[in-house]
């Protein structure tokens, strides 16, 4: 009796672990057709658009023989679909190409350029959050009062209103006429070379480095365009917050809460947001996967050398090896941070703990 | 149901609330350093600044004032030369030597000697890497198996270069004015030639450094390249070994912002010295405020209207006639252009050799009907434009479709990115195109090459001049401009040149409209802050605080 017991536990053992493998698998597979799709598109549409990479290299002025010699270099007068092989080739050995831009491998490019967007998107959610979340519960609970009434506009206001119009307003205001905060860029010119941009996050690298004082210069370069993205997504935040809440406030298990006297902070913060963060999460990570693109508007409006602005550049002078590399990275950022929710959920939620 | 604010979000609300107050509480800003002049600019055209490859307009203002060349523009009379690493010159009898004595103990940066065979090596490099601007040295008729012989040192400091044909000694000379002709440190950039496998394009076994000055630098000038980060920043510093006089600020800092209102808020506020991309809004406020200046200086660059004259239509001589008296010149320079350019139709701009200030075409559309009629067009025609959807040609073009729509011609606006339209263009599959043409080197034939030159009219013509683009067949005029390249005397040469701009104000199918001024705004407090003629004599070196 105990043999077959223990053969049924390893059997069953087996069957879970070869439900991993088989999970893993699929997973992989969904990654590898991802990121060709988003790669064979890019591609493609690059290439398609009527403009001709060699002379966005080049520009207007340069003779006939330099052009040839250009793009046969560059394999442009190959058929498409042997450029893509190629292309596809040395993606796969970690060679994507060199930006015709700034003439540095695109990788180097971006390893310089995300870090500028991470570290603005990562700031402006934690803004976003810790204002839009309470905001939300807040205009939930008080449902039509003015309280949600106010909160409902100031957000309509996030969402609706141009960024750069925002961001136009508040460099005049927080800037010009306040000076509150420094003017557009990362970091004062005067501190440009007094730290090590080791991770090439700001903030993470001079507080490392016990440079307090570049450390509030940059906080002050960050503040103003992070607090513009912040208040972008808690207008989304704020407004999901609150129609999860509404949800879960009218569960009876709130009901029962009231009648068992427990008060109300416990039921709000420790029973209704509780549930109401699981699908939160995905929400908020969503906003976060959008901040990482890189804004484009803020990103020229705040001189911000971050992603958005770079793809952008890129994409307007037909510099296709920056285009599709930042492209990946995008991917790569939207799978990741959709992986990180999943797992958080799971911390979360203990019904999909248990599975 | 009444829920009193919670213990936790009193808490959250008052960090927040407390997070104000801190920033409130920031301390007032500092001015920029007293040693260093920061400049706004958008210049994120910059791909390289390697002098031998550079062919971008802002790294033309990069390369003049880091690295020296043999001659440069004489500022006070842009038709004239002067020497710059060279003493003097002289030009042999038969027009085909040119010999260039060089100051003595001239160095480099690095601390190098500068020797006239640094001059010819640059020579060599710029020739055998054959990148955009190396025309300008290979129209001399040098090759990459030529150059050794064609331009090479005698001596220390005696530098000869030969020519294939007695060209005009203003053409030579003005074409060495170019950043392409600058002198770079032989020994310096021998120490970062990367190998390169010879092939049919590219005969040679090393790159010349190319790969390394790319974002390297190499030069004489009066500032010494520190650093170029694409879209960032470039940052300049004193050269103490430079020859001239020397820099009056220790560090020139550009950073690249790429909105006038930014620039403008920053320059108002103290923390940029210049905002060098000022839209017509922000520099009206800038001109009004009392600690801020403009500077401005008419470049050389026009901007024009063509007609493709493979359309039957636009190819009568009477509609390209007519079209020049359906552009309403006053207000567009009343509006449109108002501070970023003037009124000019002709193709040369102003202070070039042979310039030709006239302006003989108005808003006429009682005229421009007649010639119409003429054209047996009186009814109209339908035409469309291709359009870069920017300002101000967005603008102009939109004024243009309404002054044709007087005369009953009916234009349709085909809005577009710069790269798409300028590729339908140089595809001459347009009707009419808006644009701009810059000089390539401050020579008249620079401008003339390209409005009056088509050798072969032909789809598959290499030389894709604007008379090429425009099928403008033009043998006549072809031969003359080539002919005033010949030309030793200046005077005739100018006259030359006056001649041509006749022609193309008179038949040609371009209505050139107005040439571009740069502006720039700066604080009160900088002195000698100026813009120079061309986009490689914005010297930074004169400024000081």
């Amino acid at each position: 009796m105990t043999i077959t017991e223990t053969t049924q536990t390893a059997g069953r053992k087996r069957a879970r672990a070869n439900g991993a493998i088989m999970g893993v698998l699929r997973f992989l597979v969904v990654i590898v057709t991802t990121y060709f799709g988003l790669l064979a598109v890019t591609f493609f549409i690059g290439r398609v658009i009527p403009v001709d990479p060699v002379l966005a290299i080049l520009g207007d002025r340069a003779p006939a023989h330099v052009v040839e010699r250009t793009r046969e270099l560059l394999g442009f007068n190959k058929p498409l679909y042997v450029q893509f092989f190629i292309y596809v080739k040395d993606a796969l050995s970690g060679n994507f190409g060199t930006s015709v831009l700034t003439t540095n491998p695109v990788m180097v490019d971006i390893r310089r350029v995300f870090p500028a967007t991470l570290e603005l998107a990562t700031v402006g959610t934690i803004i976003g959050s810790l204002v839009g979340v309470p905001l939300g519960v807040l205009a939930a609970v008080k449902r039509g009062s003015i309280a949600d009434q106010i909160v409902r506009v100031v957000g309509l206001i996030g969402y609706s209103v141009p960024i750069f119009w925002l961001a136009l307003l508040s460099l005049l205001l927080f800037y010009a006429k306040l000076r509150w905060v420094a003017y557009p860029g990362r970091i004062d010119i005067v501190n440009e070379y007094s730290f090590t941009p080791t991770t090439g996050l700001y903030l993470i690298d001079t507080l490392w480095q016990r440079q307090w004082s570049v450390f509030w210069d940059v906080f002050q370069h960050i503040i103003l365009p992070a607090s513009l993205l912040g208040y972008f997504s808690l207008a989304y935040i704020s407004r999901m917050t609150r129609s999860f809440m509404l949800n879960e406030l009218g569960q009876e298990y709130i009901v029962a809460a009231r009648a068992k006297g427990l008060s109300e902070t416990r039921i709000i913060w420790g029973h209704a947001l509780r549930n109401a963060a699981v699908p939160l999460v995905t929400v908020i990570a969503l906003s976060y996967a959008g901040l990482l693109e890189g804004s484009v508007l803020t990103e020229t409006v705040f001189a911000w050398p971050g992603l958005g602005l770079y793809i952008t550049n890129s994409l307007q002078n037909a510099d296709m090896n920056a285009v599709l590399g930042g492209t990946i990275v995008i991917g790569s950022v939207f799978i990741a941070i959709n992986i990180l929710s999943d797992l958080l959920y799971r911390t979360l939620d203990p019904r999909t703990r248990a599975r | 149901m009444m829920h009193s604010l919670n213990k936790h979000f009193r808490v959250l609300a008052t960090s927040a609330a407390m997070s104000l107050i801190v920033m409130a509480g920031a301390p007032a800003f500092a001015e920029t350093p007293a040693d260093t002049l920061v400049e706004g600019f958008a210049f994120d055209d910059i791909i390289s600044m390697d002098p031998g490859e550079a062919f971008e307009l802002s790294t033309a203002e990069m390369t003049s004032n880091t690295y020296d060349l043999l001659v440069r523009l004489d500022l006070n009379d842009t038709s004239k030369i002067k020497g710059d690493l060279a003493e003097s010159w002289t030009v042999s009898d038969d027009g085909l030597t040119y010999t260039f004595k060089l100051k003595p103990g001239l160095k480099f940066a690095s601390g190098n000697p500068l020797t006239a065979e640094d001059v010819a090596w640059s020579f060599e490099r710029a020739v055998k890497i054959d990148k955009s601007p190396a025309f300008i040295l290979t129209q001399f008729g040098l090759t990459g198996d030529n150059v050794t012989e064609k331009a090479k040192a005698t001596d220390e400091t005696t530098f000869v270069f030969t020519v294939d044909k007695p060209y005009a000694p203003s053409f030579v000379l003005n074409c060495l004015t170019a950043t392409v002709a600058s002198v770079v440190d032989k020994k310096l950039v021998l120490e970062h030639v990367e190998p390169v496998t010879p092939s049919d394009e590219y005969k040679y076994d090393n790159d010349f450094g190319n790969a390394w000055l790319k974002t390297g630098y190499a030069g004489s000038g009066a500032f010494k390249l520190r650093e170029w980060r694409a879209n960032e920043v470039v940052v300049l510093e004193r050269n103490d070994n430079y020859h001239g006089e020397k820099a009056g600020l220790a560090r020139v800092i550009y950073r690249h912002m790429k909105e006038s209102s930014g620039q403008r808020l920053a320059l108002e506020a103290g923390d940029i010295d210049v905002a060098r991309n000022l839209e017509p809004g922000d520099m009206d406020a800038v001109s009004k405020n009392a600690d801020l200046a403009l500077a401005s200086a008419p470049k050389g660059t026009v901007y024009y209207i063509s007609l493709n004259q493979k359309n039957a239509d636009l190819a009568k001589p009477e509609v390209i006639e007519a079209f020049k008296y359906l552009v309403d010149y006053d207000a567009i320079g009343a509006t449109l252009i108002k501070g970023i350019g003037e009124i000019h139709q002709t193709f040369l701009p102003k202070g070039v050799l042979g310039e030709l200030d006239e302006n003989p075409y108005k808003l006429d559309v009682a005229k421009a009907k007649e010639l119409l009629a003429k054209a047996g067009l009186a009814d109209g025609f339908s035409v469309t434009m291709d359009v870069r959807n920017t300002q101000p040609v967005t603008g102009i073009a939109e004024s243009f479709q309404q002054t044709l729509g007087q005369a009953g011609v009916k234009l349709e606006i085909l809005p577009g990115d710069g790269k798409q339209t300028l590729t339908k263009y140089r595809a001459r599959t347009h009707d009419m195109y808006i644009g701009q043409w810059g000089q390539d080197y401050f020579d008249p034939n620079s401008n003339a090459e390209t409005f009056t030159t088509n050798p072969d009219n032909s789809d598959e013509g290499k030389n894709k001049t604007l008379a090429w683009r425009n099928a403008w067949d033009v043998p006549e005029l072809t031969e003359e401009t080539k002919a005033a390249l010949l030309e030793k005397d200046n005077a005739k040469r100018a006259e030359m040149y006056q001649s041509l701009q006749k022609s193309v104000l008179e038949k040609g199918p371009f209505v050139i409209i107005f040439q571009q001024t740069e502006v720039a705004g700066y604080r009160a407090n900088l002195k000698n802050y100026k813009l120079g003629p061309s986009f490689d004599t914005n010297y930074v070196g004169p400024v000081t605080k």
